[in-house]
Protein backbone atom coordinates (compact mmCIF):
# COMPACT_ATOMS: atom_id res chain seq x y z
CA UNK A 1 0.00 0.00 0.00
CA UNK A 2 2.65 2.42 1.10
CA UNK A 3 4.79 1.56 -1.89
CA UNK A 4 1.90 1.98 -4.32
CA UNK A 5 0.87 5.35 -2.97
CA UNK A 6 4.45 6.49 -3.26
CA UNK A 7 4.70 5.48 -6.93
CA UNK A 8 1.34 7.11 -7.47
CA UNK A 9 2.53 10.31 -5.90
CA UNK A 10 5.62 10.22 -8.03
CA UNK A 11 3.56 9.64 -11.17
CA UNK A 12 1.21 12.54 -10.40
CA UNK A 13 4.21 14.68 -9.70
CA UNK A 14 5.69 13.79 -13.07
CA UNK A 15 2.44 14.44 -14.95
CA UNK A 16 2.04 17.84 -13.26
CA UNK A 17 5.61 18.69 -14.14
CA UNK A 18 5.12 17.75 -17.79
CA UNK A 19 1.86 19.72 -18.05
CA UNK A 20 3.40 22.80 -16.48
CA UNK A 21 6.47 22.54 -18.67
CA UNK A 22 4.31 22.11 -21.75
CA UNK A 23 2.20 25.18 -20.94
CA UNK A 24 5.31 27.23 -20.44
CA UNK A 25 6.71 25.95 -23.73
CA UNK A 26 3.51 26.84 -25.62
CA UNK A 27 3.49 30.35 -24.18
CA UNK A 28 7.16 30.82 -24.95
CA UNK A 29 6.73 29.38 -28.45
CA UNK A 30 4.16 31.97 -29.47
CA UNK A 31 6.09 34.78 -27.83
CA UNK A 32 9.24 33.85 -29.73
CA UNK A 33 7.25 33.39 -32.93
CA UNK A 34 5.77 36.88 -32.61
CA UNK A 35 9.15 38.44 -31.90
CA UNK A 36 10.74 36.47 -34.75
CA UNK A 37 8.02 37.45 -37.22
CA UNK A 38 8.12 41.11 -36.25
CA UNK A 39 11.89 41.22 -36.40
CA UNK A 40 12.07 39.44 -39.73
CA UNK A 41 9.46 41.61 -41.41
CA UNK A 42 10.23 44.83 -39.56
CA UNK A 43 13.97 45.14 -39.37
CA UNK A 44 14.39 45.70 -43.10
CA UNK A 45 12.26 48.88 -42.88
CA UNK A 46 14.48 50.33 -40.18
CA UNK A 47 16.97 52.76 -41.63
CA UNK A 48 18.05 56.33 -41.03
CA UNK A 49 15.17 57.77 -43.05
CA UNK A 50 12.69 55.80 -40.94
CA UNK A 51 13.62 57.94 -37.95
CA UNK A 52 14.25 61.26 -39.70
CA UNK A 53 11.85 61.64 -42.61
CA UNK A 54 8.16 62.33 -42.91
CA UNK A 55 5.85 59.83 -44.58
CA UNK A 56 5.48 60.06 -48.34
CA UNK A 57 2.10 59.86 -50.13
CA UNK A 58 0.68 56.39 -50.75
CA UNK A 59 2.17 54.63 -53.73
CA UNK A 60 5.54 56.33 -53.51
CA UNK A 61 8.37 54.59 -51.71
CA UNK A 62 10.83 56.04 -49.19
CA UNK A 63 10.20 58.50 -46.38
CA UNK A 64 9.89 57.60 -42.74
CA UNK A 65 7.79 57.79 -39.60
CA UNK A 66 9.67 60.51 -37.74
CA UNK A 67 6.42 62.37 -37.06
CA UNK A 68 4.73 59.32 -35.58
CA UNK A 69 7.75 58.49 -33.42
CA UNK A 70 7.87 62.06 -32.12
CA UNK A 71 4.09 62.14 -31.65
CA UNK A 72 4.11 58.92 -29.63
CA UNK A 73 6.86 60.32 -27.44
CA UNK A 74 4.91 63.54 -26.87
CA UNK A 75 1.63 61.76 -26.13
CA UNK A 76 3.32 59.34 -23.73
CA UNK A 77 5.08 62.26 -22.06
CA UNK A 78 1.78 64.09 -21.56
CA UNK A 79 0.25 60.92 -20.10
CA UNK A 80 3.24 60.50 -17.77
CA UNK A 81 3.25 64.10 -16.58
CA UNK A 82 -0.46 63.91 -15.73
CA UNK A 83 -0.83 60.28 -14.72
CA UNK A 84 2.24 59.61 -12.59
CA UNK A 85 1.93 62.40 -9.99
CA UNK A 86 -1.81 61.96 -9.56
CA UNK A 87 -1.48 58.19 -9.42
CA UNK A 88 1.37 58.25 -6.90
CA UNK A 89 -0.46 60.75 -4.69
CA UNK A 90 -3.71 58.79 -4.87
CA UNK A 91 -1.86 55.57 -4.01
CA UNK A 92 -0.15 57.37 -1.15
CA UNK A 93 -3.52 58.53 0.13
CA UNK A 94 -4.87 54.99 0.04
CA UNK A 95 -1.84 53.50 1.74
CA UNK A 96 -1.26 56.18 4.40
CA UNK A 97 -4.73 57.49 5.14
CA UNK A 98 -6.84 54.72 3.68
CA UNK A 99 -9.18 53.99 6.57
CA UNK A 100 -12.35 55.90 5.80
CA UNK A 101 -15.28 55.64 3.42
CA UNK A 102 -13.75 57.89 0.79
CA UNK A 103 -10.75 55.63 0.39
CA UNK A 104 -12.97 52.57 0.14
CA UNK A 105 -14.75 54.27 -2.76
CA UNK A 106 -11.48 55.31 -4.43
CA UNK A 107 -10.10 51.81 -4.03
CA UNK A 108 -13.22 50.28 -5.57
CA UNK A 109 -13.17 52.65 -8.56
CA UNK A 110 -9.45 52.10 -9.04
CA UNK A 111 -9.83 48.34 -9.09
CA UNK A 112 -12.72 48.60 -11.52
CA UNK A 113 -10.81 50.86 -13.89
CA UNK A 114 -7.64 48.78 -13.88
CA UNK A 115 -9.49 46.21 -15.93
CA UNK A 116 -11.67 48.60 -17.97
CA UNK A 117 -11.19 48.21 -21.75
CA UNK A 118 -9.06 51.08 -22.99
CA UNK A 119 -11.44 51.84 -25.85
CA UNK A 120 -14.02 52.90 -23.26
CA UNK A 121 -11.59 55.52 -22.01
CA UNK A 122 -11.01 56.64 -25.60
CA UNK A 123 -14.73 57.12 -26.18
CA UNK A 124 -15.03 58.93 -22.85
CA UNK A 125 -12.30 61.45 -23.68
CA UNK A 126 -13.78 61.78 -27.16
CA UNK A 127 -17.09 62.84 -25.70
CA UNK A 128 -15.77 65.18 -22.99
CA UNK A 129 -12.94 66.74 -24.95
CA UNK A 130 -12.86 66.07 -28.67
CA UNK A 131 -16.55 66.82 -29.26
CA UNK A 132 -16.82 70.04 -27.22
CA UNK A 133 -13.50 71.38 -28.56
CA UNK A 134 -14.48 70.34 -32.06
CA UNK A 135 -11.25 68.56 -32.91
CA UNK A 136 -8.96 65.62 -32.34
CA UNK A 137 -5.80 66.56 -30.50
CA UNK A 138 -2.53 65.22 -29.13
CA UNK A 139 -3.54 66.58 -25.74
CA UNK A 140 -6.73 64.51 -25.75
CA UNK A 141 -4.60 61.49 -26.67
CA UNK A 142 -2.23 62.15 -23.77
CA UNK A 143 -5.12 62.61 -21.38
CA UNK A 144 -6.77 59.35 -22.42
CA UNK A 145 -3.51 57.48 -21.84
CA UNK A 146 -3.14 59.26 -18.49
CA UNK A 147 -6.58 58.02 -17.47
CA UNK A 148 -5.60 54.47 -18.40
CA UNK A 149 -2.35 54.83 -16.49
CA UNK A 150 -3.89 56.36 -13.38
CA UNK A 151 -5.54 53.31 -11.77
CA UNK A 152 -2.52 51.13 -12.55
CA UNK A 153 -0.14 53.52 -10.83
CA UNK A 154 -2.54 54.17 -7.95
CA UNK A 155 -2.83 50.50 -7.21
CA UNK A 156 0.87 49.65 -7.52
CA UNK A 157 1.77 52.65 -5.37
CA UNK A 158 -0.63 51.56 -2.66
CA UNK A 159 0.63 47.99 -2.77
CA UNK A 160 4.30 49.00 -2.69
CA UNK A 161 3.90 51.53 0.11
CA UNK A 162 1.94 49.08 2.23
CA UNK A 163 4.94 46.76 2.18
CA UNK A 164 7.02 49.35 4.05
CA UNK A 165 7.16 48.09 7.64
CA UNK A 166 5.13 49.94 10.28
CA UNK A 167 8.25 49.95 12.48
CA UNK A 168 10.04 52.20 10.01
CA UNK A 169 7.20 54.73 10.02
CA UNK A 170 6.96 54.70 13.79
CA UNK A 171 10.72 55.13 14.11
CA UNK A 172 10.63 58.28 11.99
CA UNK A 173 7.59 59.68 13.80
CA UNK A 174 9.26 58.90 17.13
CA UNK A 175 12.07 61.28 16.13
CA UNK A 176 9.54 64.07 15.78
CA UNK A 177 9.00 63.89 12.04
CA UNK A 178 5.70 65.33 10.80
CA UNK A 179 3.62 62.67 9.08
CA UNK A 180 4.03 64.01 5.52
CA UNK A 181 7.77 64.34 5.96
CA UNK A 182 7.98 60.77 7.22
CA UNK A 183 6.10 59.60 4.12
CA UNK A 184 8.35 61.53 1.74
CA UNK A 185 11.68 60.79 3.39
CA UNK A 186 11.14 57.25 4.66
CA UNK A 187 8.20 55.51 3.02
CA UNK A 188 8.94 56.71 -0.52
CA UNK A 189 12.60 55.97 -0.08
CA UNK A 190 11.99 52.48 1.24
CA UNK A 191 9.59 51.79 -1.63
CA UNK A 192 11.62 53.63 -4.25
CA UNK A 193 12.60 50.66 -6.39
CA UNK A 194 9.12 49.23 -6.48
CA UNK A 195 7.63 52.62 -7.27
CA UNK A 196 10.01 53.28 -10.15
CA UNK A 197 9.44 49.82 -11.57
CA UNK A 198 5.67 50.22 -11.30
CA UNK A 199 5.79 53.59 -13.02
CA UNK A 200 8.00 52.36 -15.84
CA UNK A 201 5.80 49.37 -16.50
CA UNK A 202 2.67 51.55 -16.48
CA UNK A 203 4.25 53.92 -19.00
CA UNK A 204 5.26 50.96 -21.13
CA UNK A 205 1.76 49.59 -20.96
CA UNK A 206 0.03 52.73 -22.21
CA UNK A 207 2.63 53.44 -24.87
CA UNK A 208 1.36 50.40 -26.77
CA UNK A 209 -2.30 51.51 -26.70
CA UNK A 210 -4.05 52.10 -30.03
CA UNK A 211 -7.81 52.15 -29.49
CA UNK A 212 -7.99 55.21 -27.21
CA UNK A 213 -5.80 57.21 -29.60
CA UNK A 214 -8.11 56.46 -32.54
CA UNK A 215 -10.76 58.53 -30.76
CA UNK A 216 -8.53 61.28 -29.46
CA UNK A 217 -5.19 62.04 -31.09
CA UNK A 218 -6.27 60.40 -34.31
CA UNK A 219 -3.25 60.55 -36.62
CA UNK A 220 -1.57 62.96 -38.98
CA UNK A 221 0.87 62.85 -41.90
CA UNK A 222 2.60 66.00 -40.60
CA UNK A 223 5.20 66.78 -38.01
CA UNK A 224 3.46 67.51 -34.64
CA UNK A 225 2.76 71.23 -34.70
CA UNK A 226 0.62 71.80 -31.62
CA UNK A 227 -1.05 69.96 -28.77
CA UNK A 228 -4.50 70.97 -29.98
CA UNK A 229 -4.02 69.44 -33.42
CA UNK A 230 -4.43 65.80 -34.46
CA UNK A 231 -1.09 64.18 -33.74
CA UNK A 232 0.79 61.47 -35.55
CA UNK A 233 1.59 58.43 -33.41
CA UNK A 234 3.07 55.02 -33.97
CA UNK A 235 0.26 52.74 -32.91
CA UNK A 236 -2.47 54.32 -35.03
CA UNK A 237 0.00 54.60 -37.91
CA UNK A 238 0.73 50.89 -37.65
CA UNK A 239 -3.00 50.23 -37.63
CA UNK A 240 -3.63 52.41 -40.71
CA UNK A 241 -0.59 51.27 -42.67
CA UNK A 242 -1.13 47.61 -41.97
CA UNK A 243 -4.71 47.88 -43.29
CA UNK A 244 -3.62 49.76 -46.41
CA UNK A 245 -3.14 48.08 -49.79
CA UNK A 246 0.31 49.65 -50.33
CA UNK A 247 3.26 47.37 -49.89
CA UNK A 248 5.61 50.10 -48.72
CA UNK A 249 3.13 51.18 -46.03
CA UNK A 250 2.72 47.59 -44.89
CA UNK A 251 6.46 47.29 -44.58
CA UNK A 252 6.54 50.52 -42.56
CA UNK A 253 3.86 49.13 -40.26
CA UNK A 254 6.10 46.13 -39.55
CA UNK A 255 8.96 48.54 -38.92
CA UNK A 256 6.85 50.48 -36.43
CA UNK A 257 5.79 47.27 -34.68
CA UNK A 258 9.43 46.23 -34.47
CA UNK A 259 10.37 49.61 -33.00
CA UNK A 260 7.65 49.48 -30.33
CA UNK A 261 8.54 45.89 -29.45
CA UNK A 262 12.19 46.85 -29.02
CA UNK A 263 11.27 49.88 -26.89
CA UNK A 264 9.06 47.78 -24.61
CA UNK A 265 11.74 45.11 -24.33
CA UNK A 266 14.31 47.69 -23.31
CA UNK A 267 11.95 49.27 -20.80
CA UNK A 268 11.19 45.90 -19.23
CA UNK A 269 14.86 45.02 -18.99
CA UNK A 270 15.50 48.45 -17.47
CA UNK A 271 12.92 47.84 -14.75
CA UNK A 272 14.53 44.47 -13.98
CA UNK A 273 17.91 46.13 -13.66
CA UNK A 274 16.49 48.66 -11.23
CA UNK A 275 14.99 45.92 -9.07
CA UNK A 276 18.29 44.05 -8.95
CA UNK A 277 20.29 47.12 -8.07
CA UNK A 278 21.49 47.46 -4.50
CA UNK A 279 20.49 50.37 -2.32
CA UNK B 1 -11.81 49.36 40.32
CA UNK B 2 -10.84 45.98 41.69
CA UNK B 3 -10.32 42.71 39.99
CA UNK B 4 -10.82 39.52 41.91
CA UNK B 5 -7.80 37.27 42.24
CA UNK B 6 -5.24 40.05 42.24
CA UNK B 7 -3.98 41.69 45.38
CA UNK B 8 -5.19 45.24 45.92
CA UNK B 9 -2.71 48.01 45.16
CA UNK B 10 -1.13 48.99 48.47
CA UNK B 11 0.18 52.44 49.24
CA UNK B 12 2.15 53.32 46.15
CA UNK B 13 5.86 53.59 46.61
CA UNK B 14 6.84 57.24 47.02
CA UNK B 15 9.79 58.21 44.90
CA UNK B 16 9.77 61.92 45.54
CA UNK B 17 12.17 61.95 48.49
CA UNK B 18 14.79 59.93 46.58
CA UNK B 19 14.88 61.44 43.14
CA UNK B 20 13.48 64.14 40.91
CA UNK B 21 10.42 62.85 39.17
CA UNK B 22 10.44 63.27 35.42
CA UNK B 23 7.19 61.54 34.58
CA UNK B 24 4.24 60.96 36.87
CA UNK B 25 1.70 58.40 35.74
CA UNK B 26 -1.68 58.59 37.42
CA UNK B 27 -4.73 56.44 36.77
CA UNK B 28 -3.62 55.47 33.27
CA UNK B 29 -6.06 53.29 31.34
CA UNK B 30 -5.51 52.17 27.78
CA UNK B 31 -7.89 50.85 25.15
CA UNK B 32 -7.36 49.07 21.84
CA UNK B 33 -10.85 49.78 20.55
CA UNK B 34 -13.11 48.08 23.07
CA UNK B 35 -10.32 45.99 24.59
CA UNK B 36 -8.82 47.50 27.72
CA UNK B 37 -5.09 46.72 27.93
CA UNK B 38 -4.06 48.90 30.91
CA UNK B 39 -5.94 49.43 34.14
CA UNK B 40 -5.32 52.35 36.45
CA UNK B 41 -1.52 52.38 36.18
CA UNK B 42 0.26 54.48 38.72
CA UNK B 43 4.00 55.04 38.87
CA UNK B 44 6.80 57.60 38.77
CA UNK B 45 9.82 57.77 36.48
CA UNK B 46 12.92 59.17 38.19
CA UNK B 47 14.99 61.72 36.32
CA UNK B 48 18.37 60.50 35.03
CA UNK B 49 17.78 57.00 36.33
CA UNK B 50 16.93 53.77 34.61
CA UNK B 51 13.45 52.41 35.19
CA UNK B 52 12.74 48.87 34.01
CA UNK B 53 9.34 47.42 33.17
CA UNK B 54 9.08 43.69 33.70
CA UNK B 55 6.22 41.22 33.53
CA UNK B 56 4.92 38.28 31.54
CA UNK B 57 4.41 38.76 27.85
CA UNK B 58 1.12 40.43 26.98
CA UNK B 59 0.83 42.21 30.33
CA UNK B 60 0.95 45.67 28.79
CA UNK B 61 4.59 46.79 29.06
CA UNK B 62 4.80 47.90 25.43
CA UNK B 63 1.36 49.44 25.59
CA UNK B 64 2.40 51.42 28.65
CA UNK B 65 5.73 52.66 27.33
CA UNK B 66 4.15 53.73 24.02
CA UNK B 67 1.96 56.19 25.86
CA UNK B 68 4.96 58.27 26.96
CA UNK B 69 5.58 59.56 23.44
CA UNK B 70 1.96 59.19 22.33
CA UNK B 71 3.05 56.69 19.67
CA UNK B 72 -0.41 55.17 19.93
CA UNK B 73 -1.99 58.40 18.62
CA UNK B 74 -1.04 57.18 15.17
CA UNK B 75 -3.89 54.69 15.40
CA UNK B 76 -7.35 56.24 15.60
CA UNK B 77 -8.86 53.30 17.48
CA UNK B 78 -6.35 53.46 20.35
CA UNK B 79 -7.06 55.64 23.35
CA UNK B 80 -5.53 56.45 26.75
CA UNK B 81 -7.22 58.04 29.73
CA UNK B 82 -5.77 59.30 32.99
CA UNK B 83 -2.68 61.44 33.39
CA UNK B 84 0.92 61.23 32.26
CA UNK B 85 2.63 64.29 33.65
CA UNK B 86 5.94 65.16 32.04
CA UNK B 87 7.59 68.07 33.83
CA UNK B 88 4.25 69.27 35.14
CA UNK B 89 2.32 68.93 31.91
CA UNK B 90 -0.22 66.22 31.13
CA UNK B 91 0.86 64.88 27.76
CA UNK B 92 -2.43 63.05 27.24
CA UNK B 93 -4.18 66.38 26.70
CA UNK B 94 -5.58 66.95 23.23
CA UNK B 95 -3.63 70.10 22.44
CA UNK B 96 -0.19 68.63 23.07
CA UNK B 97 2.28 69.23 20.23
CA UNK B 98 3.25 65.66 19.38
CA UNK B 99 6.26 66.70 17.35
CA UNK B 100 7.70 68.64 20.26
CA UNK B 101 6.83 65.82 22.67
CA UNK B 102 8.66 63.29 20.51
CA UNK B 103 11.78 65.38 20.28
CA UNK B 104 11.77 65.44 24.09
CA UNK B 105 10.90 61.75 24.49
CA UNK B 106 12.86 59.52 22.12
CA UNK B 107 12.28 55.84 21.49
CA UNK B 108 14.27 52.76 20.55
CA UNK B 109 12.24 49.82 19.30
CA UNK B 110 12.47 46.09 19.78
CA UNK B 111 13.50 45.35 16.22
CA UNK B 112 16.31 47.62 14.99
CA UNK B 113 14.81 50.08 12.51
CA UNK B 114 17.63 51.64 10.49
CA UNK B 115 16.28 53.87 7.73
CA UNK B 116 17.16 52.90 4.16
CA UNK B 117 19.91 55.53 3.94
CA UNK B 118 23.53 56.00 4.96
CA UNK B 119 24.74 55.74 8.53
CA UNK B 120 25.37 59.47 8.51
CA UNK B 121 21.91 60.30 7.19
CA UNK B 122 20.31 57.98 9.72
CA UNK B 123 21.86 59.87 12.61
CA UNK B 124 21.31 63.25 10.96
CA UNK B 125 17.64 62.52 10.27
CA UNK B 126 16.26 63.99 13.47
CA UNK B 127 18.72 66.89 13.44
CA UNK B 128 17.68 67.89 9.94
CA UNK B 129 14.05 67.90 11.01
CA UNK B 130 14.75 70.42 13.71
CA UNK B 131 16.94 72.96 11.98
CA UNK B 132 19.22 73.57 9.04
CA UNK B 133 22.60 73.22 10.64
CA UNK B 134 25.83 74.20 8.90
CA UNK B 135 27.63 71.15 7.54
CA UNK B 136 30.47 71.25 10.03
CA UNK B 137 28.09 71.41 12.98
CA UNK B 138 25.94 68.63 11.59
CA UNK B 139 29.03 66.46 11.20
CA UNK B 140 30.12 67.22 14.74
CA UNK B 141 26.70 66.36 16.16
CA UNK B 142 26.53 63.11 14.21
CA UNK B 143 29.97 62.18 15.49
CA UNK B 144 28.97 63.00 19.08
CA UNK B 145 25.84 60.90 18.79
CA UNK B 146 27.72 57.94 17.34
CA UNK B 147 30.33 58.24 20.09
CA UNK B 148 27.54 58.48 22.64
CA UNK B 149 26.10 55.25 21.29
CA UNK B 150 29.54 53.56 21.34
CA UNK B 151 29.40 53.00 17.60
CA UNK B 152 31.82 55.65 16.31
CA UNK B 153 34.95 53.51 16.27
CA UNK B 154 33.22 50.81 14.28
CA UNK B 155 31.70 53.04 11.60
CA UNK B 156 33.84 56.17 11.39
CA UNK B 157 35.47 55.00 8.16
CA UNK B 158 32.24 54.15 6.37
CA UNK B 159 29.73 56.75 7.45
CA UNK B 160 28.41 56.80 3.91
CA UNK B 161 27.59 53.14 3.61
CA UNK B 162 24.07 51.96 4.25
CA UNK B 163 22.80 51.73 7.83
CA UNK B 164 20.88 48.64 6.85
CA UNK B 165 24.16 46.82 6.09
CA UNK B 166 25.32 46.89 9.73
CA UNK B 167 24.99 43.90 12.04
CA UNK B 168 21.93 43.68 14.29
CA UNK B 169 23.73 44.97 17.35
CA UNK B 170 25.28 47.81 15.39
CA UNK B 171 21.91 48.67 13.90
CA UNK B 172 20.42 48.93 17.37
CA UNK B 173 23.24 51.21 18.51
CA UNK B 174 22.67 53.24 15.35
CA UNK B 175 19.06 53.64 16.42
CA UNK B 176 20.24 54.74 19.85
CA UNK B 177 22.63 57.22 18.21
CA UNK B 178 19.78 58.51 16.09
CA UNK B 179 17.64 58.96 19.18
CA UNK B 180 20.28 60.75 21.25
CA UNK B 181 21.37 62.98 18.37
CA UNK B 182 18.33 65.20 18.91
CA UNK B 183 19.17 65.37 22.63
CA UNK B 184 15.90 64.19 24.11
CA UNK B 185 15.24 64.28 27.84
CA UNK B 186 13.79 60.79 28.05
CA UNK B 187 14.71 57.67 26.08
CA UNK B 188 12.20 54.84 25.88
CA UNK B 189 13.49 51.39 24.98
CA UNK B 190 11.12 48.54 24.27
CA UNK B 191 13.08 45.30 24.64
CA UNK B 192 16.07 46.78 22.79
CA UNK B 193 18.16 43.63 23.17
CA UNK B 194 15.64 40.93 22.41
CA UNK B 195 16.88 40.52 18.83
CA UNK B 196 20.57 40.64 19.77
CA UNK B 197 23.26 38.16 20.73
CA UNK B 198 24.85 38.23 24.21
CA UNK B 199 27.88 40.30 23.17
CA UNK B 200 25.74 42.95 21.48
CA UNK B 201 23.40 42.86 24.47
CA UNK B 202 26.30 43.46 26.82
CA UNK B 203 27.39 46.48 24.80
CA UNK B 204 23.92 48.00 24.93
CA UNK B 205 23.69 47.42 28.68
CA UNK B 206 27.03 49.14 29.17
CA UNK B 207 25.77 51.98 27.05
CA UNK B 208 22.58 52.36 29.07
CA UNK B 209 24.68 52.68 32.20
CA UNK B 210 26.58 55.54 30.61
CA UNK B 211 23.55 57.22 29.08
CA UNK B 212 21.72 57.60 32.36
CA UNK B 213 24.14 60.32 33.43
CA UNK B 214 22.45 62.49 30.87
CA UNK B 215 19.09 60.94 30.09
CA UNK B 216 16.06 59.55 31.84
CA UNK B 217 15.72 55.99 30.61
CA UNK B 218 12.75 53.67 30.60
CA UNK B 219 13.41 50.13 29.41
CA UNK B 220 11.07 47.23 28.85
CA UNK B 221 12.75 43.87 29.24
CA UNK B 222 11.63 40.28 29.49
CA UNK B 223 15.03 39.41 30.90
CA UNK B 224 15.05 39.77 34.66
CA UNK B 225 18.82 39.59 34.99
CA UNK B 226 18.95 42.52 32.62
CA UNK B 227 16.47 44.49 34.69
CA UNK B 228 18.49 43.72 37.80
CA UNK B 229 21.74 44.73 36.10
CA UNK B 230 20.76 47.98 34.44
CA UNK B 231 17.90 49.53 36.34
CA UNK B 232 17.54 51.67 39.45
CA UNK B 233 13.79 51.22 39.69
CA UNK B 234 11.57 48.41 38.53
CA UNK B 235 7.88 48.24 37.79
CA UNK B 236 6.20 44.85 37.61
CA UNK B 237 3.21 44.61 35.30
CA UNK B 238 0.63 41.89 35.33
CA UNK B 239 -2.59 41.67 33.32
CA UNK B 240 -2.51 45.36 32.46
CA UNK B 241 -1.86 46.51 35.98
CA UNK B 242 1.24 48.01 37.48
CA UNK B 243 1.29 45.60 40.39
CA UNK B 244 4.45 46.69 42.14
CA UNK B 245 6.92 49.48 41.76
CA UNK B 246 10.04 50.31 43.73
CA UNK B 247 13.83 50.35 43.85
CA UNK B 248 15.16 47.45 41.80
CA UNK B 249 17.00 45.72 44.64
CA UNK B 250 13.86 45.74 46.78
CA UNK B 251 11.70 44.34 43.99
CA UNK B 252 14.17 41.53 43.42
CA UNK B 253 15.09 40.73 47.00
CA UNK B 254 11.94 41.54 48.92
CA UNK B 255 8.90 41.79 46.67
CA UNK B 256 5.79 42.83 48.54
CA UNK B 257 3.26 41.24 46.19
CA UNK B 258 2.74 37.57 45.64
CA UNK B 259 2.47 37.97 41.85
CA UNK B 260 5.83 39.75 41.74
CA UNK B 261 7.49 37.08 43.78
CA UNK B 262 6.01 34.33 41.65
CA UNK B 263 7.25 36.03 38.51
CA UNK B 264 10.80 36.78 39.62
CA UNK B 265 11.25 33.35 41.08
CA UNK B 266 10.19 31.94 37.74
CA UNK B 267 6.97 30.35 38.86
CA UNK B 268 5.21 31.70 35.78
CA UNK B 269 5.78 33.83 32.71
N1 LIG C 1 -2.54 46.66 18.26
C1 LIG C 1 -3.22 45.97 19.17
N2 LIG C 1 -4.55 45.76 19.05
C2 LIG C 1 -5.25 45.07 19.97
N3 LIG C 1 -4.72 44.55 21.08
C3 LIG C 1 -3.40 44.71 21.28
C4 LIG C 1 -2.58 45.43 20.34
N4 LIG C 1 -1.30 45.44 20.79
C5 LIG C 1 -1.33 44.76 21.95
N5 LIG C 1 -2.57 44.31 22.26
C6 LIG C 1 -2.99 43.56 23.45
O1 LIG C 1 -2.71 44.35 24.58
C7 LIG C 1 -2.18 43.54 25.64
C8 LIG C 1 -0.82 44.10 26.05
O2 LIG C 1 0.09 43.93 24.98
P1 LIG C 1 1.56 44.48 25.04
O3 LIG C 1 1.53 45.84 25.59
O4 LIG C 1 2.15 44.30 23.71
O5 LIG C 1 2.24 43.49 26.08
P2 LIG C 1 3.77 43.26 26.42
O6 LIG C 1 4.58 44.31 25.74
O7 LIG C 1 3.85 43.34 27.90
O8 LIG C 1 4.11 41.88 25.95
C9 LIG C 1 -2.12 42.13 25.10
O9 LIG C 1 -3.27 41.45 25.54
C10 LIG C 1 -2.17 42.30 23.60
O10 LIG C 1 -2.79 41.21 23.00
MG1 LIG D 1 6.12 44.10 24.22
Amino acid sequence: MKFRSRTRRKAINLIALILAGLSAAIGLFFLIWIIFEITQKGISSINWAFFTELPVPPGETGGGLSNAIMGSIIITLIATVIGVPIGVLAGTYLSEFGYGRLSAIIRFITNTFVSAPSIVVGVFVYSIMVVPLKGFSGLAGGISLAIIMLPVITRTTEEILRLVPVGLREAALALGAPYWKMVVSIVYRAGKKGLITGIILAIARVSGETAPLLFTALNSPYWPSGLMEPMANLTVTIFNYAMSPYEDWQAKAWGGAFLITCALLIVNILSRVIVRQKG
Amino acid sequence: MSVSGLSEPSMPFDLSDRANIKIKVRGLNFFYGAFQALYDNHLDIAEKKVTAFIGPSGCGKSTHIRTYNRMFSLYPEQKATGEIILDGQNILEENIDLIELRTRVGMVFQKPTPFPMTIFDNVAYGLRLKARLPKSELEARVEDALKGAALWDEVKDNLHSLGTDLSGGQQQRLCIARAIAVEPEVILMDEPCSALDPVATYKIEELIDKLKEQYTIVIVTHNMQQAARVSDYTAFFYLGRCIEFGPTEEIFTAPKKKETEDYITGRFG
